[in-house]
């Protein structure tokens, strides 16, 4: 195991890029702590499965270099590096049984026959399959097999990493809920480091310890998945994460106030005179329905439980409320007001800071 | 649950059963017609029961051509299943190439057989032919015409270069299908090449391999063209085969009942063997 990072790593498919558009992975710099889960999360044709088989080592980089702890492993090939990985789609071999196609990394390795039955028992019992050893692992359910391809990445105990391309694709919701608590389980308690591609916020924020977004081919926030919540670096990401995402209102900034559509309302902090497209972000649970505020047209509103969804339009944009269960809604209402506190700036779509945090 | 019943729906299987009946069971029942009766012309027949049959089933003459059929289709599978799937192996998978390679591969499929058998028949002569006249100038002792062994060693070839292109854009699609996931797992795991090939490439291609099985058995048995073109049986019997000495038999001595007897014994060989291939093979596929 060890730590990996990725030192000014870019990749293209073209032969000779140009345009920032050529580039399915813009210049790069991360660092990923040893043992940590880690997402990659974005739409598709992101640059987030460019970025896992540059890991894996299927894909060399156009620039750039990957290392394993102090290692330069960007020349290595998938086999050197000691990675496991999981595909989107089960990947099984379908003629040996559940028990053979654990024992295969090993037996390719050169194990001895009594470590690697050892090391089989240990896996399948960590997936749970311990009474279909024997079984050929071609007539087995979707999930079944999935969790033979998990096992197969857990059975050598010294890889670097667990790659996962979105893994839960296929599979029934029931079963997903199931798979992602064994996984998050099995990284727990064995503490190998995991790299998680998916697009699907709900899997990402609730796997990984740090969340790597990304959109276009460009790492727009890494970070915890608090921290994406809070103070989204990109209107990307602020609108991505979260349902419904963040609002989104132009704006122009003078100081502590923001002006929105002929409406002045206060911040929580000085902002310098912002050059640009300037806009204002705020979560949908950090408004609620007032008497006076930013003029708010009602369309619709949705209960989905625990909480209830008003959206509506706020100067012609889409403008969406979250109102928890127990907190009444006025009859009618025509303004909306905002928490200053939790309202972001974003300059040509990135996150700026205020000057000074007000005391 | 309630099933409406309605014969009138017969009729919509009406045109289904004439049409089969037309191209199938009407002449088979022909077939099986003449192999009860004889005939001494006239268009006079006699009831002969199993006779034919016995004397079919009897016959030194037929046994050998069986023997050799059997022979020659074993010897064609040996070679062209292998070499059909080392081929797809080795098919550049995409681009320019592929296709190119892909065209140049159906091209002796697309080739009559009598024209293949032609083609071999000048090929493989001593004097003109290019095969044939080569291997005389490197003193080797070639004569397909005189020597039993040269004759199926011809025959043999032709066959292969006609029908291997078959086996092989069989496998090629089947190992088309298999998705790449398959080769990273494989090298996650490293896997060697044999590795790769039994545990990923053979099974994806079970089902392809199956029909390539059947279809060149099928065809290697009933082969009649190209070695009545090349050799016509010769030298002596030695490539007379089970079609050329039915068709020698039916149309050559016009001896209806026997060649019907034949025919339908010849007929239950292929429908065994081609059973028997089916069930082994699908029977290790499904085995859990």
């Amino acid at each position: 195991m060890a730590q990996i990072t990725f030192d000014n790593l870019a990749h293209s498919y073209l032969p000779a890029p140009k345009a920032d558009a050529d580039w399915a992975l813009k210049p790069m710099s991360l660092t990923w702590r040893d043992g940590g889960a880690y997402a990659l999360l974005g739409s598709s044709g992101c640059g987030k499965t460019t970025l896992l088989n540059i890991i894996s080592g299927l894909l060399h980089p156009s620039r750039g270099r990957v290392l394993f702890g102090d290692r330069n492993v960007t020349d290595l090939s998938t086999a050197e590096r000691n990675i496991a990985q999981v595909f989107q789609f089960p990947v099984v071999y379908d003629t040996m049984s559940v028990r053979e196609n654990l024992a295969f990394p090993l037996k390719n390795r050169g194990m001895p026959a009594d470590q690697i039955a050892a090391r089989v028992d240990a896996v399948a019992r960590m997936i749970g399959m311990t009474d279909t050893l024997d079984r050929r692992a071609r007539g087995l359910t979707a999930d079944a097999k999935q969790k033979i391809s998990l096992g197969r990445g857990m059975v050598r105990q010294d890889v670097n990493a667990i790659l996962f391309d979105e893994p839960l694709t296929v599979i029934d919701p029931q079963m997903k809920w199931e798979l992602r608590t064994q996984l998050k389980a099995l990284h727990r308690e064995f503490g190998h480091t995991m790299i998680y591609v998916t697009h699907d916020q709900t899997e990402a924020l609730t796997f990984a310890d740090e969340v790597v977004v990304m959109s276009e081919g460009r790492v727009v926030q890494a970070g915890t998945p608090q921290s994406l919540f809070d103070a989204p670096a990109h209107t990307f990401v602020g609108y991505f994460i979260g349902s419904p995402g963040m609002n989104l209102l132009d704006a122009e900034i003078q100081g502590t106030t923001a002006r929105i559509a002929g409406t002045t309302i206060p911040l929580a902090a000085p902002y310098a005179p912002p050059k640009g497209r300037v806009q204002i972000g705020i979560r949908p649970d950090a408004v609620r329905p007032a008497s006076e505020g930013l003029p708010f047209r009602l369309i619709r509103t949705e209960d989905v439980g625990h909480h209830r969804i008003l959206r509506g339009e706020v100067a012609g944009a889409p403008f969406n409320l979250v109102v928890p269960e127990d907190q009444p809604i006025p009859a009618a209402f025509d303004r909306v007001a905002l928490d200053p506190a939790r309202i972001g700036v974003f300059v040509d779509d990135w996150r700026i800071e205020p000057l000074e945090r007000a005391a | 649950m309630d099933k409406p019943v309605n014969n009138r729906a017969w009729f919509l299987v009406l045109p289904v059963l004439v049409l089969v009946a037309f191209s199938a069971v009407i002449p088979l029942m022909t077939v099986v017609n003449y192999s009860v009766q004889d005939t001494f012309g006239n268009n006079q027949f006699f009831w002969n029961g199993l006779g034919w049959f016995q004397e079919v089933l009897e016959s030194d003459r037929i046994h050998a051509a069986l023997g050799r059929q059997l022979l020659f289709s074993a010897i064609i599978l040996a070679i062209e299943i292998p070499l059909g799937i080392f081929i797809a192996l080795n098919m550049p998978k995409r681009g320019f190439w592929a296709s190119l390679v892909l065209v140049l591969m159906a091209l002796p499929l697309l080739i009559p057989w009598n024209v293949v058998g032609t083609i071999w028949q000048v090929f493989g002569r001593v004097d003109i032919g290019l095969l044939g006249h080569t291997l005389a100038a490197l003193g080797i002792d070639y004569n397909y015409v005189n020597d039993p062994v040269d004759a199926w060693a011809t025959i043999i070839v032709m066959d292969v270069w006609h029908w291997t292109s078959l086996v092989a854009l069989l496998c090629y699609a089947g190992l088309q299908s298999i998705p790449d996931a398959y080769y990273q797992a494989a090298r996650i795991d490293q896997a060697s090449r044999w590795g790769v090939f039994r545990y990923i490439e053979l099974p994806k291609m079970s089902g392809v391999l199956l029909i390539a099985v059947l279809l060149r058995f099928m065809d290697s048995f009933m082969i009649y063209t190209e070695p009545f073109v090349v050799t016509g049986g010769g030298p002596g019997n030695a490539t007379t085969f089970l079609s050329i000495d039915l068709v020698k038999m039916a149309i050559g001595q016009f001896d209806l009942g026997p060649a019907a007897a034949f025919s339908l014994i010849y007929f239950l060989v292929i429908l065994l063997i081609s059973w028997v291939f089916y069930t082994v093979m699908t029977a290790q596929r499904d085995r859990t």
